[in-house]
């Protein structure tokens, strides 16, 4: 665990540590899993897959895998989309 | 019409389709207009793309997956916007994980912003790390033959050379090449991107393609799910043209009724 990054904090007895959820800053508390961190944004039950710094973390393994400071977190979806929607 | 008959089934990775029609799912004003010109279409392979979910906005906005019959359609996720190999080939992992191990996908690489034309070097790098990987490639290509036969030599279980760039509704701009390569290939060529009418599409199935993959052409129509209809019929009667073989064509007049017996 990271002790002297410069945004380390307290609440309470919990550590908190900064993550980078699809491309933004975020803090979420230390030893949070990825089950913890869906239910926190409300997406447990969607359909989605989850990658961690470029890694795929299987569903099965969302309730034992926990985040570490600094991890780039990204989670996607399917949408509509043809061949050219780059421009979104 | 027992002539129909003599088509042989459009067979993508050991499935069997009816449809020659495949679309995209992008650019509808909303997921039911979506639902409704997918219907119309007939299409039994719709594309999807992978996207960030929208973290803290719209939890419960309706999920595009959520919204259509899955049950109706085989998805193919799209690497579409993916300018590298590795975003092309992050794009098909997530799609295999956040689709239960689905291993069908389509591949594109683009290589600029203006054309949307395919990067050809990086596009045929990419087919070989996804064939690797026991992905089935349906792979997005420019109308060069070359290219296309050596995207068929990877492994690619479809090859899909553009009409015209995408988006662009230009319809067939070099119907030789297309010819080119559906006389060479021995796995499915589907043209994708370029079309933007009826006419277009039952062009390209007259050339002898196996299949269309549109989504403009049909999202971005007055009428969309009209338009839906329409180049189902088109791809239909584009195919049995192909099958039937044109009448050859003559310079001049030939006349359809018989001289003989005129009574003038």
């Amino acid at each position: 665990m990271s002790q002297s990054n410069k945004n380390t904090a307290f609440l309470g007895k919990t550590h908190i540590m900064n993550i980078v959820l699809n491309g933004q800053d975020k803090q979420i508390d230390d030893d949070t899993n990825i089950e913890q961190l869906l239910t926190s944004l409300d997406l447990n039950n969607k359909r989605l897959a989850v990658e961690i710094n470029q890694e795929i973390i299987p569903r099965s393994d969302f309730a034992t895998f926990t985040l570490s400071e600094s991890d780039k977190v990204e989670i996607v979806q399917a949408i509509g989309g043809g061949s050219c929607d780059h421009k979104n | 019409m027992s002539d129909t008959n003599l088509d042989k089934p459009l067979i993508i990775a050991g499935k069997t389709y009816t449809s020659r029609l495949l679309v995209g799912t992008g650019k509808y004003k909303d997921n039911e207009e979506t639902r409704l010109a997918l219907d119309a279409s007939g299409a039994e392979i719709i594309t999807i793309a992978i996207r960030r979910t929208n973290i803290g906005q719209n939890p419960d906005e309706p999920n595009l997956l959520d919204a259509l019959p899955l049950d109706k359609y085989t998805l193919l996720p799209n690497t579409a916007g993916c300018y590298t190999i590795d975003d092309a080939v992050r794009t098909c992992k997530l799609a295999r994980e956040l689709l239960g191990g689905h291993n069908l996908v389509k591949l594109e690489v683009l290589g600029d912003e203006k054309t949307l034309f395919p990067d050809a070097i990086q596009t045929l790098k990419a087919a070989q790390i996804l064939v690797d990987d026991d992905f089935d490639v349906m792979v997005y290509t420019n109308d060069d033959p070359l290219i296309a036969k050596e995207l068929e030599n990877i492994g690619c279980v479809a090859v899909m050379p553009l009409a015209a760039p995408i988006g662009s509704g230009l319809g067939i701009r070099n119907p030789y090449n297309i010819l080119t390569i559906i006389e060479n290939a021995n796995v499915p060529i589907l043209v994708d991107a370029g079309v933007g009418t009826a006419s277009d599409a039952a062009i390209a199935m007259e050339l002898g393609c196996d299949g269309i993959l549109m989504n403009t052409a049909i999202a971005a129509a007055q009428k969309p799910i009209l338009m839906a209809s329409a180049m189902k019929k088109a791809i239909e009667g584009g195919r049995e043209a192909y099958l039937a073989g044109r009448m050859p064509k003559k310079r001049f007049a030939s006349a359809s009724s018989p001289i003989e017996g005129t009574f003038f």
